[in-house]
């Protein structure tokens, strides 16, 4: 295969940025999305120039690590897909490819592809566990759970992290990812003691970083793991009945 | 050299509660007096800190990723092993403890073993207490499944993301504590170097990713749960951050390396597709219940494998090991694909790929009930290949997955340098020579929750009021300033290869020689090529970029310069150690039958490697090994 690529290249937060292209030629359909990147990053690495910066860890997308804009979609156009998952396959012969960062005033660019998420991390130390000191668990099957409460709360576990929400939102809303979590210890019987402190504390971190949402469910359409919006609903009711405890 | 393993005296289930009573305490106020570094924030290094943090010690955690969630424990699929018994099958403490040594081809401490088993009940009750959404029967219950080389159903799962869960279990109770002001979070940071004064781990000097700016970090202990180093293959079901520096950079201080040779070769993952390949992706164990392995009879067959006829067709796995069939432990299914390979007799890119057949299954219990069982693998697995495996069968190989080598620890935890504790993966102290499926979630929360909390008291007690060494000190200094020269020296060798082709390079070397079979002719000529690639690294390698920048190139450049000298050291060992066993497969000690053949008089010992020079012969040190309670016998598998 034979594309273009036009990718955003920026040295650091400073840095105006802009794109630069790279035709490229044999181009495998079997290569994943990450691998073409490092043949050209080989390349300019080889021709003397530095190499596109770009998060990634797993390739298995697991991790979240990765993430890109591609064609203006976060993750790229194959649904249920993280970058790192995407086959080059899914792109024709000619194709132009425009690779852009994750783009959102909560992550601020911090070279090339690669931008900082950090804002995720303080929503869960806000709130987003159960606090149970190691050591002071009852028996694990003295609470049963039924299997539908569990299916459930796994539904929403499933969140990576990666942030293509945020990224994909015109808001730059972070209320799929944090929905995702306070759905996910809401749904079962141990998440029940911290409920309602847990659903304020983590609403207000994400509204200090993050845009409102108002219901365009762009973060569900590119969200890897398929989160449905109706978490976002659920997280909703969680707040606002956290305000009347 | 500080060689004692310290394993308690008495019976081997009064041991772990008799060290517990027996290990000197600090007092809750005075914990926090006492400051602790944590690298690394996977199972191990995040429930670690965690625990501690909880316990009141000032805590220091340092990731290379940006998130501590991302570590590579949140890909492990399959599930974790405890001896619940909820099945109500027979399984006990006894029973977990008893696999695991067989498993691991009566090549580990049985007191470290017992240990594991005994404190696996503990680590569901703590998950379950923290929300992780395990698997549940229709009345509420844990639900179990199966796994490689176990006859009890003891595996406790989240779908296909075991892993993933109680990563993020463990990450949540890491959020809590840095959000209480207990731990301090450090991501995109990577550890460069251990600081040894006096004998005694004082700290460590890590680089910031994203500004390069060096720091010294000064503490009253220090724990490296940084994982295996399986990327020494470059190609391996490892995330591609995964490195061995930290360990290897503690090796250099003093640290000494225990088996470095036993490293897994896990036998369902995607086969290699191509020369850019970067990395290989597993398929669950779990695939081979229902799965059915095979290959075409005859050499160069190139039908398709539905034109296939069965006559034709060879079921290896089924016609040697009629009693485990398709469920084998990895080590042999590992062997038995490359042995089919190496006939001619593999399929796909190269000849390397064995197929693994659905067919029958979908026939018997039809596509609805296949998809609600291994939905989301098969759906990976058409992602990445493009072939849909409910109408062809998968093609899958062997890929490097786990190393059960890594730093020597005693009983609790501590490696040779006094203060140096090494968790998890990273050390080298349960599995034995091939870990079990679904034991290593359970190890590493085991050492980071239940037993390095513990542990590590008993070490810092008797510091009690002492100063913690200012990182104006000289041993800092000199660290630091060592340190900077190595990565100005990457920068400015300016050759023509980069890091990767030259990583790929030692990956082949590493795999023909010191992959799933071994041999001395084989061994002594790699130990030969990774000298000559090393001395080319440092010769040739191109890194563009800057140290005071964020430089992936440069962080890539540093952790593959200590794979070279890994390598070596992984096959000295594999050298040195003249017999097989588990994942060990040494061609000259085989059985009549093909199968590993243990040398049980010469090998029952831990191999403890000290680091000498990087010009001279490392120095093996032996710890002796005692089955007190399970008598070492051949596996049998048939």
């Amino acid at each position: 295969m034979r594309l273009t690529l036009h990718i955003w290249r920026q040295k650091n937060g400073g840095d105006a940025g802009g794109f630069v292209s790279y035709p490229r030629q044999d181009v495998s359909p079997d290569m994943s999305f990450l691998e073409m990147l490092d043949v050209l990053n080989e390349e300019l690495t080889e021709a003397g120039d530095e190499p596109v910066a770009f998060d990634h860890d797993c390739r298995e997308g697991i991790c979240g690590a990765c993430g890109v804009m591609i064609n203006g979609v976060a993750h790229g156009p194959e649904p249920g897909t993280a970058t790192c998952q995407l086959h080059m396959r899914k792109f024709k012969d000619g194709d132009e490819i425009r690779v852009e960062p994750f783009r959102s005033r909560a992550f601020p660019i911090l070279k090339d592809l690669v931008v900082d998420r950090s804002p995720l991390d303080e929503i869960i130390q806000a709130g987003g566990f159960i606090s149970v000191n190691t050591g002071s668990a009852p028996e694990a099957n003295l609470m049963p759970v039924p299997r539908r409460d569990a299916e459930r709360a796994m539904d929403a576990a499933e969140c990576i992290g990666c942030g293509a929400c945020v990224a994909q939102c015109p808001n730059g809303a972070g209320q799929l990812f944090t929905a995702a979590k306070i759905s996910h210890l809401a749904e079962l019987p141990q998440g029940q003691p911290e409920r309602a402190s847990r659903a304020s504390a983590m609403v207000e971190v994400m509204e200090s970083y993050f845009g409102s949402c108002s219901n365009f469910a762009e973060c569900e359409a590119v969200c890897p793991k398929g989160i449905s919006i109706d978490f976002i609903a659920q997280m909703n009711r969680e707040y606002l009945r956290s305000r009347f405890k | 050299m500080n060689f004692d393993a310290k394993v308690p005296s008495g019976p081997l289930i009064e041991k772990w509660t008799k060290h517990k009573f027996d290990l000197d305490l600090v007092n809750p106020a005075n914990k926090r007096k006492f400051s602790v570094i944590v690298v690394g924030s996977g199972l191990a290094g995040a429930s670690a800190a965690a625990s501690l943090g909880e316990l009141g010690y000032h805590v220091d955690c340092f990731c290379f990723q940006d998130s501590a969630r991302r570590a590579h424990s949140i890909a492990a699929q399959g599930g974790i092993n405890a001896a619940k018994n909820y099945p109500n099958d027979g399984d006990s403490v006894w029973r977990l403890f008893y696999d695991t040594v067989k498993g691991g081809d009566f090549r580990s401490r049985e007191a470290n073993v017992h240990r594991l088993a005994e404190v696996s009940v503990d680590i569901i009750d703590q998950c379950v207490a923290q929300g992780i959404p395990f698997a549940r029967e229709y009345g509420g219950g844990l639900a179990n499944r199966s796994f490689g080389g176990a006859q009890v159903s003891r595996t406790f799962y989240a779908r296909g993301q075991t892993g993933q869960q109680l990563q993020l279990g463990a990450y949540q109770a890491l959020a809590r504590q840095i959000g209480a002001g207990t731990v301090g979070m450090h991501t995109k940071t990577e550890m460069l170097d251990l600081v040894v004064e006096d004998g005694r781990a004082r700290g460590i000097v890590t680089r910031d990713l994203t500004s390069g700016a060096m720091t010294s970090w000064s503490a009253d202990a220090v724990v490296l749960a940084t994982g295996g180093y399986s990327n020494v293959f470059f190609l391996s079901t490892n995330a591609k951050g995964c490195n061995a520096t930290a360990i290897w950079r503690a090796h250099r201080r003093g640290a000494l390396f225990a088996n470095p040779c036993y490293t897994q070769i896990h036998p369902t993952c995607i086969p290699q597709h191509g020369d850019y390949q970067s990395k290989l992706t597993l398929m669950s164990e779990s695939l081979r219940n229902d799965g059915r392995i095979w290959v075409p009879k005859t050499a160069g067959d190139s039908r398709s494998p539905g034109r296939i006829p069965e006559g034709e067709r060879d079921y290896y796995l089924e016609r040697r090991y009629p009693a485990f069939g398709n469920l084998v432990p990895r080590d042999i299914a590992s062997r038995a694909a490359k042995a089919v390979c190496d006939q001619g007799l593999g399929v796909g890119h190269g000849g390397r790929g064995v197929y693994l057949d659905f067919a029958e299954v979908l026939a018997r219990l039809g596509k609805a009930s296949v998809e609600a069982k291994y939905g989301n693998l098969f759906e990976m697995y058409e992602r990445i290949t493009g072939e849909n495996p409910y109408q062809v069968p998968m093609r899958i190989y062997p890929a490097p997955h786990y190393t059960m080598g890594g730093l020597w620890v005693d009983y609790d935890l501590m490696s040779s340098v006094p203060g140096l504790f090494v968790i998890g993966e990273a050390n080298f102290s349960d599995h034995g020579a091939n870990r079990l499926g679904a034991s290593a979630l359970m190890q590493g929360l085991a050492d980071g929750y239940f037993v390095l909390p513990y542990t590590i008291g008993n070490y810092l007690a008797p510091h009690m009021g002492e100063e913690p060494l200012s990182t104006d000190h000289a041993a800092f200094r000199e660290v630091e300033s060592q340190v900077r020269e190595r990565l100005s020296k990457l920068l400015s060798i300016d050759g023509k290869r980069t890091v990767d082709s030259l990583h790929r390079a030692l990956g082949r070397v590493c795999e023909d020689y010191c992959g799933m079979s071994r041999e001395r002719q084989g061994l002594e000529g790699a130990i030969g090529q990774i000298q000559a690639l090393r001395e080319e690294y440092w010769q040739n390698v191109r890194v563009p970029g800057a140290a005071q920048d964020l430089n992936q190139s440069l962080e890539k450049a540093g952790r593959v310069a200590d794979y070279f000298e890994l390598a070596e050291l992984m096959c000295r060992d594999a050298l040195d150690r003249e017999e097989s066993c588990g994942t060990h497969f040494r061609e000259e000690y085989r059985t009549d039958e093909g199968e590993a053949k243990r040398n049980d008089e010469d090998y029952t010992h831990v191999s403890a490697w000290e680091w000498t020079g990087a010009d001279s012969e490392p120095r093996r040190h032996k710890e002796a090994l005692e089955f007190e309670n399970v008598p070492p016998t051949q596996r049998s598998y048939k």
